[in-house]
């Protein structure tokens, strides 16, 4: 049996609540696969809050790859190996089945141990238990998910990942913009930044702990950094004119930026620690959106040197840019895949829309994946599987997904506007 | 009799610059000095000489013509366009004399754009529009210490919603006095 040890992550204090982000399946055709997550026995005196099996039902079926097994439906609720009767399951089309259980453990904490079964082989496919603090007791509940996904599908999960993004509410004349974090699920939203001025661009840190943004005071810009756990807040960089769209190398160690003191907008590396900067574009055109690729050797940005904006490509240490893309009206605002093969973009198609599209590096191949008009703010999860964007719903922007293979499309609503999605890095 | 004539055109034009923070109206700046024009005739129409009201009025209407210009705040652009419009040309011309007779004011110009294309290209559109009107301002005879151009791209726009109508609002560059 292998056992895991989850951190809780540490979260600012006295937050007030916010809407969470609603999560619904919009689009997208897959023949779910049927699971059957049994609700965990409690062996304590005490109840718990926290409905575990509903949770990673709930993850799994957000995918849009897994339909649960309605839990009133089921006959027995079994939460041992041996007391599972397959053939039962089998007769209902259950595919996997999970059952699992909660107890004290001896230092005060948790104990979540469950079992996967593979019911039409009749045999364990998962087998763990993770001690947890009661407050842990939601995250566990995601890893059991992660786990279950991976098992499944050959990706990691991303159920126990955060989501960064930016809300702007009120009238024109006055507008709040507050920077958020989010579970990926939607849940506990919590608000890292708020200004009068509008907040723009957060990235995060390769290890999950900074964010760094844009945020302006009186129209001047300035590229702030602010660690997530504690909510302390740098300011990087105010040069005169524009500060903006910062990227971190995968080393963490440097930003790529965009700053316009020397004239247009151009592109520069920032070394974090010192403060130093170096131009790597030099184009009377915009240069803007630069983004590192995984493995550091190369930058891609956003550039109308050729008349509208396309996406170009130069060594990170600075060279002749490369353009990559051709195809549509223009493309904007590239970032790289996790494994470096594709690049998510903004691409705008001969009729004027502006849709999310994975341009594939080796082939050339480009993959319009939304529908528009107005779809904005591409990058992928950690895992590659889904690219998170911002569109245009009936309420006002709205986050979306797109599976890059299977083109399921999920929605994740709120009231109000909600844009620039980040999707965190995993749990280290 | 003449000198008070004199003093309440100063005061008119005054009461116009003043009004120049309010958001750029053309119609409503024209109303206004009509109402302006008829008060003052009323007031001021008798025992002065032709010739003398003449010259007054001829002085009062370049200035109110260039008070009712700088009424207007706003320079709009075309679609991904940061060209000056011809039809902005006279706004210009009369903020860029206002700067150059009062080398005290300064301006910040706020560019903008609508919500198409991607959020930091448009901070550098934005602020490629406002370059534009800062060097037709330079020009014309403002002084660099009296400029400074900053760019929100299209993260405020004048007016929400989508469509042509909305989004020729919001590709602007506004002038705001300090």
């Amino acid at each position: 049996m292998m056992s895991r040890i989850l951190i809780p992550v540490l979260w600012l204090l006295c937050a007030p609540a916010f809407a969470n982000l609603e999560i619904t399946i919009t689009g997208g055709q897959v023949e779910p696969v049927s699971v059957g997550i049994v609700p965990f026995q409690i062996e304590a005196l005490e109840n718990l809050d926290t409905d575990v099996a509903r949770i990673v039902e709930t993850d799994l079926k957000s995918s849009g790859l897994f339909a649960p097994f309605p839990r009133e439906d089921m006959i027995a609720q079994p939460s041992r190996t041996e007391d599972v009767r397959y053939e039962n399951w089998r007769a209902l089309g259950v595919e996997h089945l999970v059952v699992g259980s909660i107890r004290r453990g001896s230092m005060g904490n948790w104990l979540v141990e469950f079992r996967m079964l593979d019911v039409f082989r009749g045999t364990e496919s998962l087998a763990y238990e993770i001690p947890v603090s009661a407050s842990g007791l939601r995250y566990a509940s995601h890893q059991i998910s992660d786990l279950i996904y991976q098992k499944l599908t050959g990706h990691r999960g991303v159920f126990n990942t955060r989501i960064a993004y930016v809300t702007a509410e009120g009238t024109v004349e006055n507008r709040t913009y507050k920077l958020m974090i989010a579970d990926a699920d939607g849940y506990d939203p919590r608000q890292l930044v708020s200004s009068r001025e509008p907040i723009m661009s957060p990235a995060w840190s390769p290890d999950g702990r900074q964010m760094a943004f844009v945020a302006f005071d009186k129209g001047q810009s300035a590229i702030y950094l602010q660690t997530v756990s504690t909510g302390v807040v740098r300011k990087l960089t105010n040069f005169r004119g524009i500060n903006g769209a910062p990227s971190f190398s995968p080393d963490g160690r440097k930003l790529v930026i965009t700053l316009s003191h020397e004239g247009n907008p151009e592109i520069y590396e920032l070394e974090i620690a010192s403060g130093n900067t170096r131009r790597l574009t030099n184009d009377p055109a915009i240069d803007t959106e630069p983004s590192y690729s995984p493995d550091g050797q190369y930058i891609v940005f956003t550039s109308d040197r050729a008349g509208r904006p396309q996406i170009y490509r130069i060594p990170s240490s600075g060279g002749e840019p490369k353009r990559l893309t051709f195809e549509g009206r223009s493309n904007a605002r590239a970032t790289y895949s996790p494994d470096g093969r594709f690049l998510s973009l903004v691409h705008q198609s001969d009729d004027g829309g502006f849709r999310v599209a994975a341009l594939e590096l080796k082939t050339n191949d480009l993959r319009v994946l939304s529908d528009g008009p107005l779809d904005e703010s591409p990058s992928f999860a950690p895992n590659g599987v889904v690219i998170i964007y911002s569109t245009k719903g009936s309420r006002g922007a709205e986050l979306a997904t797109v599976a890059i293979d299977t083109g399921i499309q999920q929605g994740l609503t709120q009231p109000g506007d909600v844009r620039e999605p980040a999707w965190s890095p995993f749990n280290k | 009799m003449k000198n008070q004539f004199g003093i309440w055109i100063m005061a008119a034009a005054i009461a116009l610059a003043g009004c120049s923070s309010t958001p750029d109206q053309p119609e409503d700046a024209g109303a206004y000095d009509q109402d302006n024009m008829g008060q003052s005739g009323g007031l001021n129409g008798q025992g002065i000489d032709d010739r003398e009201l003449g010259q007054a009025n001829s002085l009062s209407q370049a200035e109110q013509r260039d008070a009712a210009l700088r009424q207007q705040l706003t320079v709009y652009f075309d679609y991904d366009s940061s060209q000056i419009r011809a039809d902005f040309l006279p706004v210009l011309d009369a903020h860029a004399r206002y700067l150059r007779d009062n080398p005290g004011a300064r301006i910040r110009l706020e560019g903008h754009t609508d919500e198409r294309g991607t959020r930091e290209y448009n901070i550098a559109l934005g602020e490629r529009r406002g370059e534009a009107v800062r060097r037709a301002l330079l020009l014309r005879g403002a002084a660099r210490a009296q400029l400074l151009v900053v760019s929100y791209g299209e993260e405020q726009p004048a007016v929400l919603g989508a469509g042509e109508t909305a989004w020729a609002k919001n590709r602007r560059v506004v002038m705001v006095y300090q």
